[in-house]
């Protein structure tokens, strides 16, 4: 048995993706702070409510009220280095080719369900992978599209006048601040599984993606002695 | 490098030392770069690294900003009742019909009052157009009144030279700047009518502004003074922490 250092996440990849977790995290404490504001969107049927968004003390426990001026400004200071963060991940995954990688294929969604069965242990195999499932192919793509929706969501609500061909493909003015919230809660669910399945993958595999290659245990050539 | 002489566990370790202390370092310069911006001295009730970020991006999307673009208008039944929010500056004890428009145009010592059948006088114009509230909040509203552009060619033409408008109360308590282009914009009104009715004084009567190039804050109500400038004028919620280009 023998070990070696396997090349898995590209410098850049990696500068995006940890560049990205405050950002974003910056972003979303902003966008509450202006939501806070105008509060008005529930699960529920007419004048019955299951949940708001969000209760009082959502806003108590994290201190999210009467900031809206300051939250715009942090916002509006932010989505700078959220887009120009976002638009260099995108070109350098499209140019170098590894968005080949990330794209699920019409396979993934059948081998998703698998791989979902699979982690909740309902299931002793796991369908053949590359470098990611297809879960996490779709997963990893659908935060990327998450990611140029609330952009473009984002432009729409900015300035709805000036772009205001761009407010109406996305439904108009009130679905657009609808849709970029919906982006919002996204984000912080991918965040949530992101965690869980990071944790449960190991240091190896975290690692990997702070410092780049991951330690590979090789038992084949074993074998073949 | 993989299967060279390199021992891995070694050179792992190397690799961990090195870029797990540079992602330290980079976390703790992020830490301090949030709070040396957030500990600037305030502008306009911000930090002033903020402020000048929103100026920069007012500047920038003002570059962008086109006289053809128009916020879209709508059907009359799609209007919706316009809830009143804030009423500064509403509070002076003049009756509407005694109500006066002091009227400063740029670069001239003479001062005008204008009554509301001066306003009148202009061509009509309506606009179905969104109001759009700094809070989140949207209504469709219809608005009647006269382009803000035609009010100045028939006035004071040379005006429309000017940098900016100011726009207060007759109290002076409330009080809005807009770049003149925004102004002049073909959705910028002097409204004296809505949803079909004569303005009402939650709404600002005899006269208010609406634009749909601006966050509702800027469509002042109850119009005292109109004067221009080349130089950025005061505006009530631009003291107030919140962007003073405000544009849509």
């Amino acid at each position: 048995m023998t070990t070696h250092l396997k090349e898995k996440h590209t410098l850049i990849t990696r500068w995006a993706h940890w560049i990205n977790f405050p950002v974003l995290g910056m972003m979303i404490w902003s966008g509450l702070l202006i939501y806070w504001a105008n509060d008005v969107y529930r699960i529920g049927i007419a004048r019955w409510t299951l949940f708001h968004f969000f209760p009082d003390w959502v806003y108590d426990a994290f201190g999210l009220d009467h900031q809206l001026a300051y939250g715009m400004s942090i916002h509006f200071f932010f989505m700078w280095l959220f887009a120009i963060n976002g638009v260099i991940y995108f070109v350098f995954t499209l140019l170098s080719g590894a968005w080949r990688e990330l794209l699920p294929t019409w396979q993934s969604p059948r081998e998703a369900v698998h791989v979902i069965v699979y982690e909740l242990g309902l299931r002793k195999t796991l369908p053949p992978q590359d470098k990611y499932n297809s879960a996490q192919k779709i997963a990893y793509t659908a935060i990327v599209l998450m990611g140029l929706g609330s952009l473009v969501t984002g432009i729409a609500i900015y300035r709805p006048t000036q772009v205001a061909w761009l407010t109406s493909l996305v439904g108009g003015y009130r679905p657009a601040r609808f849709l970029h919230f919906l982006f919002m809660l996204g984000f912080v669910c991918f965040f949530l599984i992101h965690i869980v399945q990071v944790i449960r993958a190991g240091w190896n595999n975290f690692r990997s993606m702070v410092i780049g290659a991951e330690l590979v245990v090789e038992q084949e050539a074993v074998q073949h002695e | 490098m993989s299967k060279s002489n390199v021992n891995p566990e070694r050179e792992l370790a190397r690799r961990s030392r090195r870029t797990f202390l540079s992602l330290g370092v980079g976390a703790v310069a992020g830490v301090a770069c949030w709070t040396y911006l957030r500990s600037r001295p305030h502008e306009g009730d911000l930090p002033s690294p903020f402020r000048r970020v929103l100026q920069w991006n007012g500047e920038l999307t003002s570059s962008l900003f086109r006289e053809s673009h128009l916020a879209p208008e709508f059907l009359p039944s799609r209007i919706e009742a316009l809830p009143p929010n804030g009423d500064i500056g509403l509070n002076d004890q003049t009756e509407n019909e005694d109500w006066r428009l002091l009227f400063i145009p740029h670069e001239s010592d003479e001062v005008r009052y204008l009554t509301l059948p001066d306003i009148r006088a202009l061509p009509k114009r309506e606009l179905i157009s969104e109001f759009k509230c700094i809070e989140g909040w949207s209504r469709i509203v219809q608005w009647g009144g006269v382009r803000f552009r035609d009010f100045v060619q028939r006035y004071a033409p040379l005006s429309e030279k000017a940098a900016y408008v100011a726009i207060a109360t007759p109290d002076n308590e409330y009080y809005v700047a807009l770049d003149i282009v925004s102004a002049l914009h073909a959705q910028t009104l002097l409204v004296y009518e809505m949803n079909g009715e004569p303005l009402n004084d939650v709404h600002g009567a005899p006269l208010r502004l609406f634009t749909s190039v601006k966050y509702g804050h800027k469509s002042i109500k109850r119009i005292g003074t109109i004067s221009f400038s080349d130089r950025p004028p005061r505006d009530y919620w631009a003291e107030r922490g919140y962007d003073y280009y405000a544009g849509l």
